[in-house]
């Protein structure tokens, strides 16, 4: 391990991935993912990485070359954001149903329109049902560190997955802080060269991308779906041989800040978390019962954790940065479903920060303020820092 | 590289032939014949790219498939991209030697939706042959019309009605546009000339860097001929010279294949029932000029007389 | 129902598995090849859609022999009657 030394988070991401030996790397430049293809190109331009770095016409292309190069056996990378990812979405299915393990890093910013390149989750929330397994970060440790896990998880025969690690735009992105480093022989001890069960092969000639009738196609499905829960395990496993390997513990699914005896707990993902648990110290000065609860893995969804987790508080307030729109934040709705026919607190869902408003300790403690204030659910979400005077009466 | 036509060298079990019989392509089928020639030429150390389409539907029913070489679909779209993947997957791990790679769609995948993911494929000089399957119209989906089909033929998306004489639109110019792209290969054949076709795609193969070949193959369900009368009605397109045989190597046009009679266009046109309309509807005789027109061009654009 | 078949991860399939599915039922004509006219130029081998035909092994001097048709595949589409240069095929009903 390299102690603490300052690099921008984009450049943590790129420096984790060479370590991980990707044979093919493939990108399109978009706002604000650049930095880390940039990085990554200038390693391959340097030799630092025994790779072929493909660049591409499109982020729908570079989904496509990963798709090829996974089939034909190799370790792969790629990062997007927003508009890429959602030009790329036909790919990410395709991908998952082939069930081909490619690394994907999200730099998260709000979709258009309007067009905007700064942060929110919008993108990734809005593909979480395309079979990759989604991980959000908080800082530029933790999307360094989950690197080799990706990996790890992924290409493990028993799932074979995609996996998505997940940094808001510009926040972790083009922030420079320090970060404990990975070095090559930990990465290599920790995650061996990939080896698939099949591959594109001449000496055996197999066909990929089958079409599958109805008498199959639901069956395949289910073992697509299957595979992401039995990711659950493996992610356990991973995390707990991380800690092992690089002396750093990460539970697979969240993270709890001042939890314990909480009767309100605040709920998020990504690098919100540092502003919120700011905000859950002031709180706690003032004598308020209030913790965190920071979602790590939002797929596969780890509803029996978090139920087990939160079981004793009374009130949950979830803070997100994307929405289901006609309906509520997605974080909100699927947490819900974890306290389905259980006792369990109230869940409240606050939108915020989209298009990159900031976040403020006080707009927290605004949301935690509401969320106290409610005895009764509320249909649809609660929207954080609302200029109420620039909004027309016909919306 | 196995030689052309390896089926001559006698009888091969179904079961280890490179293109298997057992696929569900329609009788007469012009695009499935072309790709099992297209297989036998490129021989057994191939890995083939392709997109979704008639090809790709007909040849791989789950848990089936018709493929006897290592063989990928993954969308309609993006087979350039995805044999991309697969070139630099091999060069990354030393096994690009020896090995052909093709990408292959039809001509809907090739002409509209795929074509920006060719020119990326094109542009980034991969070694690497792609063929365009073209049948002149989407068939798979039900005979709508593409970028390719040619002008006045009429589809189940350009039919033609008391007011239209189906698609108005003349075809892209595929070769053209491909060459255009500086590639060292562009060239046209047609399934109803076999050996002209194994002999082309071997040497496209031989060539190195980015390669285009567009083949004709007729699609008696789509055109509404009779599937015995599929390679005439190839030849006929050819005859009348309304699909030239020709190469463009490194830009210069070379290779054409030259006529010693140009049919006129009728006796293509009266063949197919989606050309049925210009012989049957007043006015349909300036349309068959227009037609001819098209075939005159291509005589002088191309110097196709003997 | 399915039955006998293993799904695989990702549906994955094994090569020339589609020889399974004999399409010779789809035939209503059937081609009968005859020897007597054949040159053995074997354009019907090269112009099969299905790879029906091949070739039948040389003789004692080396010299071609002539044609089968695999009638397990062959779809009856006629193009092999159609082209061939010396009629050496005649298309004929299928008996039901």
């Amino acid at each position: 391990m390299i102690e603490n030394t300052v690099v921008e988070g984009s450049y943590a991401v790129a420096e984790a991935v060479k370590l991980c030996r990707p044979k093919v790397i493939s990108a399109y430049p978009i706002t604000p993912q650049t930095h880390i293809v940039e990085d990554l190109s200038q390693m391959v331009a340097d030799g630092e990485i025994d790779c072929e770095y493909v660049v591409v016409e499109s982020e729908f292309a570079a989904a496509s070359v990963v798709m090829g190069a996974s089939t034909a056996g190799v370790r792969t990378y790629t990062a997007t954001t927003a508009q890429g990812l959602f030009l790329m979405y036909e790919v990410l299915y395709n991908i998952a149903g082939s069930r081909l393990p490619i690394n994907m890093t999200c730099a998260n910013r709000a979709p258009s329109a309007p067009i905007s390149i700064w942060n929110d989750q919008q993108d990734s929330v809005a593909v979480r049902d395309a079979g990759w397994i989604q991980i959000y970060c908080e800082d530029s440790q933790e999307i360094h560190d989950f690197q080799p896990i990706a990996h790890k998880v992924g290409e493990n025969p028993r799932i074979r997955l995609p996996v998505m690690t997940m940094m808001d735009g510009f926040i972790l992105t083009h922030t420079y802080e320090p970060i404990k480093r990975m070095e090559q022989e930990e990465v290599d001890q920790f995650l061996p060269p990939y080896d698939p069960v099949v591959k594109l092969d001449c000496a055996r000639p197999l066909t990929f991308g089958a079409f599958a009738m109805p008498d199959t196609y639901h069956e395949i499905r289910y073992m697509l779906n299957r595979a992401m829960m039995n990711s659950k395990g493996v992610l356990e496993d991973a995390f707990k041989e991380f800690g092992e390997v690089f002396g750093r513990e990460y539970h697979p699914y969240f993270e709890e800040y001042r939890t314990e005896d909480a009767d309100i707990i605040l709920m998020t993902m990504g690098s919100l978390a540092g502003t919120i648990k700011d905000a859950v110290d002031r709180l706690r000065d003032d004598g308020e019962k209030v913790g965190l609860l920071k979602l790590r893995t939002a797929r596969p969804w780890p509803g029996a954790e978090l139920r087990k987790a939160l079981d004793h508080a009374s009130v949950m307030a979830v803070i997100e940065k994307d929405i289901s729109l006609g309906h509520e934040g997605t974080i909100s709705s699927d947490l819900k479903t974890a306290f389905h026919h259980h006792d369990g607190p109230l869940i409240h869902s606050f939108v915020a920060g989209l298009g990159g408003r900031d976040i403020r300790v006080s707009d927290i403690k605004w949301a935690y303020e509401k969320a106290k204030s409610l005895r009764e659910p509320v249909d649809g979400s609660i929207w954080v820092g609302l200029n109420h005077d620039i909004i027309p009466e016909v919306v | 590289m196995t030689q052309p036509g390896s089926l001559k060298e006698g009888f091969i079990e179904p079961g280890k032939r490179l293109f298997a019989p057992g696929h569900r392509g329609c009788a007469g089928c012009g695009e499935l014949l072309a790709a099992r020639l297209v297989l036998e030429a490129a021989g057994p150390n191939t890995i083939v790219a392709n997109n979704t389409g008639c090809l790709e539907v007909t040849t791989t029913p789950f848990p089936a498939s018709s493929w006897g070489v290592p063989w990928v679909h993954s969308l309609f779209e993006n087979a350039a991209a995805v044999a991309s993947g697969i070139e630099a997957a091999l060069i990354a791990t030393g096994k690009r030697e020896g090995i052909n790679i093709i990408a292959q769609g039809g001509d809907g995948s090739t002409f509209d939706i795929g074509i920006g993911l060719i020119s990326g494929m094109l542009e980034r000089g991969h070694d690497i042959l792609y063929i365009c399957y073209d049948n002149e119209a989407y068939m798979n989906t039900g005979i709508q019309r593409s970028g390719a089909t040619p002008t006045y033929a009429s589809t189940t998306t350009s039919p033609s009605g008391k007011v239209s004489w189906g698609n108005t639109r003349p075809k892209k110019p595929m070769p053209e546009i491909m060459a255009a792209h500086g590639i060292p290969y562009s060239g046209t054949a047609s399934v109803s000339y076999p050996r002209e076709l194994l002999r082309k795609v071997r040497k496209a193969l031989d060539i190195e860097g980015p390669k285009y070949l567009h083949i004709h193959v007729p699609c008696p369900t789509g055109w509404y001929c009779d599937s015995a009368e599929s390679i005439k009605v190839g030849k006929l397109a050819v005859e009348t010279a309304l699909f030239p045989i020709y190469d463009i190597e490194d830009g210069v046009v070379t290779n054409v294949k030259r006529l010693k009679e140009i049919k006129p266009v009728t006796e293509y046109l009266k063949t197919q029932r989606r050309f049925a309309h210009m012989f049957k509807k007043e006015g349909g005789d300036e349309i068959i000029s227009a037609i001819q027109a098209i075939a005159d061009k291509n005589v002088e654009r191309l110097g196709l007389k003997k | 129902m399915l039955v006998g078949v293993k799904l695989t991860a990702g549906a994955w399939v094994e090569p020339a598995t589609t020889i399974d599915t004999k399409t010779g039922a789809w035939r209503s004509f059937k081609p009968v090849w005859s020897p007597e006219k054949c040159i053995k130029c074997y354009l019907c081998i090269d112009l099969c859609p299905e790879g029906a035909i091949s070739a039948l092994p040389l003789d004692e001097d080396g010299k071609k022999t002539g044609i089968q048709v695999d009638y397990d595949y062959c779809k009856g589409c006629g193009i092999c009657a159609a082209e061939c240069p010396t009629q050496s095929y005649e298309m004929v009903p299928e008996e039901k």
